[in-house]
């Protein structure tokens, strides 16, 4: 594809960006010159525009597989159904792209392009700022926008009145000293376009750096918390704990907080049955060691804010109450286990372990808040609120394995060692006795859980202030125009003064005409008026 | 806080009101763009020569510097014209007042679902256009933009209609306002955004043509919109104005995800697509400013940002699970 360069080029001197010329073959020779073309070809613009593609196309997996980041089960339900695929895949990052080697090479590279031509820029726009707008082109008659003016005001003053019209209007002026015969007037306005391009694009890398501040000095931890139970603010007791790579646990404030209560409403009828419509956690809030204990209530976009540690509610479910007794009738297990909520209709699935009982005792199934069971789905919930509970436990007997010292999931039993007694549907109150003398089991009943994200992230307040720069260097550099206005004015002899006034505009958004016809009638009578057919049509810059 | 049946009902007749105002605009303006006189497709360069073949028969008058092609004096198609003129305002008032009622019902934002988000956006589309057509004559331009609000506000109204009702807990908070309003108008502008883009194409393919002196299978099309640089010039115009917005839409949106799940970031598929047509704009941004990339290539860019956005609309909602998984579609 040939394309045709649309516009001529600028002399250098109506040149009004700062934007790099983009480089098109390797110059010099030796490693110093095939240096200089990698770095050239780095900072050009088309290779900020590859590396942009790249980064967006980079993004899309990260979308569409499952990812470690946010929802690890899934990955780990991929990994188990196509396990060769999986593999490979997990190889290459792709569970974790935005963690992954190949992602990071892309935004660095695109952040490293993105600094090496900024840099040079802000120098550069640095001097032009402080530079003297350009002086006139000779002919201004070759310009897009043209007037003449006629006036019967001497030469000099007509230039005074220019320039301080052109002041006034907050232009930045240049006059040269009439010499008797022809003075102008060079003027230019519009620098924050450039100025906000800059800033736009710094902002960005310091985005960047506050976002890796905040994650190599922060930390995210999250716990399930049972009505009823507390939490203290330490490593060991989170669920799970991602700190940062320079996060010291001097930064963990010393709060703990019981859970009181926790309510859920939801909508009953209608076509979104069963859909939340309120959460919220009442819990009683020890801010310090020995402090006295508040009440306070945590809801969905309401955390709490503890010395810059933030404590979301993100989740809730139900842990039924089981109680199992031996054959002696003595209680060898009493404890509410959390059940995880496999649906939105809380069908919960859980284990309990009972390591006392001889021989030890596993149960597992699930709480169903509003019970019902049929062939195609088994056992499952109806309605997210507890309006019919049941449990439907499998009792397994044998050894849980826990002594083999490898790892084991609160949430899933091992039953390579043990052998089913059989299975139950219980209602709150009911007990079960188990098959072979193995004792009895009782469902109480149930509390309710939810599960707090604790989250510390420094970088954030950094990221807030970068991202509103980002938005104001954007608005300004893609709103704001940049123009150029010259006036010459010349003694034709005879006590008459030829006034001709020019613009130039780089920006598509207007032209300058409007500017340079209200400058023309302040400084007399236009002999001309504007054209009527524009130059090609205006392109942008950055 | 119950829902107001009645006024949701009465919300559903407005729309209903509203989407038969838009067909009427859409047919007023089909007929007004079918009967326009085109523009002369030939470079200015050339001497007119006649036309060989029916296909540019039209093509005999030169347009002005200033306005669309269908100024002058009693141009074909004026008539049409003003009644979809006139029929848009309308269906943009009754759409405006059907979404109002449908906010009174249930006592907050209309925009909680896929049903109402899609309902406001289409209201959105439609109210910028009839504010931009204040401004210069966008007659020409009726048709491309009523037959996306219609199809739009269709879709609501039928497979993803959802009854009026409250909001799930993750939505109550101020910044739905704030953040999906802006979501909103920047679709709104994207979405007029890509038609002309499109048009631009057509009109740009044409011209290419016609200077090595071939036709254009959609020559009739292209002769009766504005120059391609015009079109190309709006197009830019309307994404520079919402690049910044958008923007302020992905910021609010980490702001409240902050608020919300503890992290102002954490590529969410929603928040990845957000991610992802922002690059994109940002991309289109950059190509217009390369040498090589000006023009076509960087139209078909901002065609693929749009796709992003839509995409991140209906593909994540229906078909990605993740946070932002609001849409009520059952």
């Amino acid at each position: 594809m040939t394309e045709v360069s649309e516009s001529q080029p600028l002399d250098a001197e109506q040149r009004m960006s700062t934007a790099p010329s983009d480089v098109e073959a390797p110059v010099g020779i030796g490693v110093v010159g095939w240096l200089r073309w990698a770095w050239r070809t780095l900072t050009s613009m088309r290779t900020a525009l590859v590396l942009l593609f790249l980064l967006a196309v980079a993004s899309v997996p990260g979308s569409i597989l499952p990812q470690r980041g946010t929802n690890p089960i899934r990955v780990n339900d991929y990994l188990a159904n196509d396990p060769v695929k999986g593999r490979i895949l997990d190889r290459l990052g792709f569970f974790d792209v935005f963690a992954a080697p190949w992602f990071a090479a892309v935004y660095l590279l695109l952040f490293v392009s993105l600094a090496g031509c900024v840099i040079p820029r802000a120098v550069q726009h640095w001097r032009m700022v402080r530079a003297r707008p350009p002086a006139a082109p000779r002919n201004l008659g070759r310009l897009p926008e043209h007037r003449l003016v006629a006036t019967s005001a001497p030469a000099d003053t007509t230039l005074d009145t220019a320039a301080a019209w052109l002041r006034s209007a907050r232009w930045r002026v240049d006059t040269t000293a009439y010499d008797g015969r022809s003075g102008t007037v060079a003027a230019e306005k519009g620098y924050a376009r450039e100025t906000g391009n800059l800033l736009f694009h710094m902002s960005l890398l310091a985005l960047l750096g506050a976002v890796a501040f905040g994650s190599l000095f922060g930390f995210k931890g999250t716990v399930i918390v049972r009505e009823g139970s507390s939490f203290a603010d330490t490593r060991a007791q989170f669920d799970a704990f991602s700190p940062g790579r320079f996060y010291s646990d001097a930064s963990l404030p010393p709060f703990a907080f019981t859970l009181k209560d926790f309510s859920a409403d939801y909508q009953r009828g209608g076509q979104q049955n069963g859909a939340a419509r309120d959460f919220s956690a009442t819990v009683s809030l020890v801010r310090a060691a020995g402090g006295t204990p508040q009440q306070q209530t945590v809801a969905v976009n309401d955390p709490l804010d503890i010395d810059g540690v933030k404590v979301f509610l993100v989740g809730h479910g139900y842990a039924p109450t089981l109680t199992v007794k031996n054959t002696k009738g003595e209680v060898v297990f009493h404890d509410s286990v959390v059940f995880l909520p496999q649906d939105g209709d809380f069908t919960s699935t859980g284990v309990a372990k009972v390591p006392d009982a001889v021989p030890q005792l596993g149960l597992s199934g699930f709480f169903l808040p509003t019970y019902a069971v049929d062939q195609v789905l088994g056992p499952h919930s109806t309605f997210p609120a507890p309006d019919d509970p049941a449990v439907f436990l499998s009792a397994w007997s044998g050894d849980l394995g826990l002594d083999s010292g490898r790892p084991q999931s609160v949430y899933r039993l091992d039953t390579a060692g043990m052998k089913r007694l059989g299975i139950k549907a219980l209602a709150p109150g009911q007990s079960w006795t188990l098959p072979g003398g193995a004792g009895t089991v009782t469902f109480d009943g149930f509390v309710e859980w939810a599960s707090f994200s604790v989250a510390r992230d420094p970088g954030k307040e950094l990221a807030l202030v970068a991202a509103v720069l980002a938005i104001i260097g954007l608005a300004l550099s893609l709103l704001v125009r940049r123009r150029r206005i010259w006036v010459r004015v010349t003694d034709a002899g005879s006590g008459a003064t030829v006034v001709e006034v020019a613009g130039l505009t780089r920006t598509e958004h207007t032209s300058v005409a409007d500017e340079v016809d209200s400058l023309a009638s302040a400084l007399g009578t236009p002999t001309t008026t504007r054209t009527t057919t524009p130059a090609p049509a205006p392109r942008g810059e950055t | 806080m119950t829902v107001n049946e009645t006024l949701a009902t009465y919300s559903n007749y407005l729309v209903y009101g509203a989407m038969a105002a838009f067909t009427v605009a859409m047919i007023a303006f089909a007929v007004s763009f079918a009967s326009m006189r085109g523009r002369d497709l030939e470079p200015a360069t050339s001497l007119p020569v006649a036309e060989e073949g029916g296909a540019v028969a039209v093509a005999t008058r030169v347009s002005t510097s200033t306005g669309g092609p269908d100024d002058g004096a009693l141009p074909p198609g004026r008539r049409a014209g003003n009644i979809g003129m006139s029929t848009m305002w309308l269906g943009t008032i009754l759409l405006g007042i059907g979404v109002l009622l449908r906010g009174l019902a249930v006592q907050r934002a209309p925009w909680g679902n896929m049903c109402e988000f899609s309902m406001t956006s289409a209201l959105a589309i439609s109210v910028t256009f009839v504010l931009m057509s204040l401004r210069r004559d966008l007659r020409w331009l009726g048709v491309f933009v009523v037959t996306p609000v219609l199809l739009i506000l269709g879709a609501s109204m039928t497979f993803l209609y959802t009854e009026a009702a409250q909001l799930v807990p993750a939505l109550k908070s101020y910044w739905l306002v704030i953040h999906v309003s802006a979501a909103m108008i920047c679709g709104a502008a994207f979405c007029i955004g890509a038609t002309v883009t499109l048009l631009f194409l057509v009109a740009d393919a044409s011209e290419r043509r016609h200077a090595e002196g071939r036709s254009y299978r959609l020559d009739g099309l292209a002769a009766r919109l504005p120059e391609s640089h015009r079109l190309d010039a709006m197009a830019y115009r309307i994404h520079a104005f919402m690049f910044p917005l958008w923007t302020f839409a992905i910021i609010a949106g980490a702001i409240w995800a902050e608020n919300a799940w503890g992290r102002y970031w954490g590529w969410d598929p929603k928040e990845t697509w957000a991610f992802i047509t922002w690059v994109a704009y940002a991309a289109y941004l950059h190509a217009r400013a390369t040498a090589g990339w000006k023009g076509r290539r960087a139209a078909v860019i901002a065609l693929v940002a749009f796709g992003c956005f839509v995409f991140n609309y209906v593909g994540v909602n229906i078909f990605i699970t993740g946070l932002h998984s609001y849409a009520g579609v059952g």
